[in-house]
């Protein structure tokens, strides 16, 4: 059996990868997807701690998490394409009506 | 049976609600029915007590009326109550009746001023408290009304308050009364520390068990010194009289009213009531003796060279003052009583013909300016007339038997120097108040022009609508010219009493039967029960030596009004050339022995320097201003940092989430591994 401390270690290398690709990237795109990699991690920290500990709540929690995702992403997009059309690019650096 | 004494009090106090708040819009009229007529109801009521009080048996006196308990903490209470005794009842009728008389008159002098509302509103609010003062059944309760007529007297002497002058004076009169009630002040919490209670009645019976505190320091010695600190403020005596001189910047019948019959009597009224606690503590006494004496000789000898005739009145009754505290220091509290009560006649008309003076000569107050007015002003001059004997004790005005009769108290309770110095101030009083007669009377008329001359009125805004008054009257300010009615009949009342007032305590020396002094002596006697004060003053003998004794100051009063005569009236020229021989004397006595500038000198400059250079730029602008400056400028410039971090860049945002998700992420960590 894989050991629990596999799982965790690549677990923490996606959520690292996504935190690095959602503050590096300029693609809103590109981040959305970071933002999918970091929650992926985090799901499968939350599947090895359920299997290790042969408990159900893990598992209930990544339907959760996915069902959270799917949501996001829906509403996500949707913003995503409304952006483009009011700015025609996806740099969110040229998504700054807020600044000061 | 209840009197229903506290209806009393607040008839003023009515009128004075109903002119201060809704007065603005009434007609003068209707605002001096409402003033006159609640004092005049007063007045009335007043005379139907004594009435009542005439018909009670000795054992009902005092006769206490008690409404309600006005505060309670702990084992204290104060009652709001009202104490009616042979002392209060006097006090009462003078209060209300030369109160009354001086509204009365205050409609004519006031006739052409601003602000007729609010004068008489103040004059009502002062009726109120003065009453308060001398009803109260605890010292409490007194010290409410003497606070109070503190601020109606602050009121009324700044009326005139655009004038600059008159809302120092105001204010210096409020000041130094400060001073004065905070000594009064701490006497009342002794008294609460120690007996419990501040209630006249019971306050007695505790300290009647007290014994007599001999050769200094005692509890009720320090707390008589303490009363005595508080008399002098309200009183003008030594050394905290300095505002009453200055208080002569308010109207004149409030000089009349406040200044010299009532409310300055106020600390001797204090004094006689608290007569068992001075019984008990002969040092305090003494020291009140010694105070009015001192005060009453330095008052008389600036009196003698001031120009102005209402600082020659104040001075006069600085002066009077403290031969009533002289009488009460030497026990004789019925004495002090006696001249508080023919000096608010005297001195009330004094100064009510001084403003009728003034009056009809459209604001003069300097007696330079003056001289020969006996035909233009002719009730004026023979009520003041009465008046000016009155003061200077010559028989058989009243302020002879009075002034005798303290005189021979200080003399025959072994004071012989505090009796010397008195009768030297009688002759002195005689000089300055006759000084002032012939000054202003006799001679020819020493004022501009009266056919051209333009009035120098007493220059103020306010003041100045009183030349106006040439609108309504045939009369323009030209010649000097009598007062209405409206002013002359107060004045031919108060004349009346300053005549007869001193019979009802005719010494029986004189073969009189001394009523003033047996109506009196019970509330005393019962006081002074188990004290030197109280061993009967030997009677047989001694009535020829007191008699010689009536002539002495009697011949020195005379020498005084002869003295006067020939210096103001015979030589008019001699006091110029007497004043340029003392030179620097008489300077210094002008200057009222530069104690203004002493006192400026000592106490009020390094005040001004310790406030403006510790607590003003120190404290105040260095600690309290600072924090708070400083506080607001660090937040501005901790939120002007912060500010950046909302770039509006959407990256930016997300590098703090990841900064403060790691912050977190890091504490949990150092959490976890303790």
């Amino acid at each position: 059996m894989v050991p629990l401390s596999y799982y965790l270690v690549l677990s923490a290398i996606l959520f690292a990868c996504g935190v690095a690709g959602f503050l590096i990237k300029r693609n809103i795109i590109t981040i959305f997807l970071s933002i999918e990699l970091m929650l992926n991690g985090v799901n499968l920290s939350f599947v090895a701690f359920a299997a290790q500990l042969n408990k159900l709540e893990g598992h209930i929690f990544v339907f959760f998490v996915m069902v959270v995702a799917a949501a996001e992403a829906a509403v996500g997009l949707a913003i995503i394409i409304a952006v483009f059309r009011t700015r025609e690019t996806l740099n969110v650096d040229r998504v700054n009506l807020l600044r000061l | 049976m209840s009197m229903h004494l506290w209806i009393i009090p607040l008839l003023p106090l009515t009128g004075a609600a109903i002119n201060g708040l809704l007065g603005k819009r009434f007609p003068k009229v209707l605002v001096n029915t409402i003033a006159l007529g609640f004092t005049a109801a007063a007045f009335a009521m007043a005379l139907w007590v004594a009435a009542q009080f005439a018909g009670l048996s000795p054992d009902q006196i005092p006769h206490i009326e008690r409404y309600a308990t006005w505060l309670s903490a702990g084992q204290f209470s104060a009652e709001y109550g009202i104490y009616l005794d042979q002392l209060s009842l006097v006090m009462l009728l003078i209060v209300t009746g030369v109160g009354f008389l001086i509204h009365v008159y205050s409609v004519g002098y006031m006739a052409h001023e601003g602000g007729y509302y609010r004068y008489f509103a103040y004059l009502n609010i002062f009726m109120f408290f003065m009453l308060t003062l001398v009803l109260a059944d605890n010292y409490l309760l007194m010290f409410v009304g003497w606070e109070g007529v503190g601020l109606a007297s602050y009121l009324l002497i700044g009326f005139w308050f655009l004038k600059k002058s008159a809302a120092d004076a105001g204010k210096k009169a409020f000041i130094t009364n400060r001073v004065g009630d905070f000594g009064f002040l701490i006497a009342l919490f002794l008294l609460i520390k120690h007996f419990g209670t501040l209630q006249y009645d019971s306050l007695w019976k505790l300290v009647s068990q007290h014994p007599v505190e001999s050769a200094g320091a005692g509890l009720l010695t320090a707390i008589g010194l303490l009363m005595l600190v508080g008399a002098t403020g309200k009183s003008a005596q030594i050394p905290l009289y300095v505002w009453l001189p200055d208080a002569m910047e308010g109207p004149t019948p409030v000089s009349a009213l406040i200044h010299a019959a009532t409310m300055v009597t106020a600390g001797v009224y204090m004094v006689a009531r608290s007569s068992p606690i001075f019984d008990r503590a002969p040092d305090a006494r003494l020291a009140v003796a010694v105070i009015g004496t001192l005060t009453a000789i330095f008052a008389a000898s600036i009196g003698i060279v001031q120009t102005d005739i209402k600082k020659v009145l104040a001075y006069s009754t600085i002066s009077q003052l403290g031969y009533m505290f002289m009488a009460c220091g030497v026990a004789d509290y019925i004495g002090g009583i006696f001249h508080l009560m023919t000096h608010a006649f005297f001195k009330g008309l004094l100064f009510l013909a001084a403003g009728s003076i003034i009056h009809g000569l459209g604001g003069e107050q300097d007696m330079r300016h003056m001289g020969g007015l006996r035909k233009y002003l002719p009730y004026t001059f023979w009520s003041m007339t009465v008046a000016t004997f009155a003061i200077a004790g010559l028989p058989p005005f009243a302020g002879f038997f009075s002034k005798d009769r303290i005189l021979w108290s200080a003399w025959s309770s072994g004071n012989h120097i505090i009796w010397l110095i008195g009768v030297i101030t009688a002759g002195m009083t005689s000089f300055y108040m006759f000084r002032l007669w012939f000054l202003t009377f006799f001679g020819e008329y020493r004022g501009p022009n009266p056919e051209t001359a333009e009035h120098g009125h007493d220059a103020d805004a306010i003041h100045d609508a009183h030349d106006a008054h040439a609108t309504g009257d045939s009369h323009g300010h030209g010649a000097p010219h009598e007062s209405p009615w409206v002013m002359v009949v107060p004045l031919m009342i108060l004349a009346l009493l300053s005549f007869v007032g001193g019979w009802v305590g005719v010494p029986h020396s004189l073969h009189g039967s001394d009523h003033f002094d047996a109506f009196l002596a019970p509330v005393f006697q019962a006081a002074a029960a188990g004290t030197t004060a109280s061993e009967p003053a030997p009677e047989n003998g001694v009535d020829s030596t007191e008699l010689i004794f009536s002539g002495i100051s009697v011949g020195l009063a005379a020498l005084g009004l002869l003295l006067a005569w020939y210096l103001y009236y015979k030589r008019p020229e001699l006091p110029a050339r007497m004043a340029k021989a003392a030179g620097g004397l008489y300077t210094l006595v002008l200057d009222k022995y530069k104690v203004d500038e002493l006192y400026g000198a000592v106490i009020i400059q390094p005040l001004i320097a310790l406030s403006t250079n510790v607590f003003w730029k120190g404290i105040d602008l260095g600690l309290i201003d600072r924090a708070v400056d400083d506080g607001a400028e660090g937040a501005l410039e901790t939120s002007d940092a912060m500010r950046h971090m909302q770039s509006g860049n959407i990256r930016s945002y997300a590098g703090w989430v990841a900064v403060g998700a790691t912050a977190v992420i890091a504490f949990m960590v150092w959490r976890g591994l303790r």
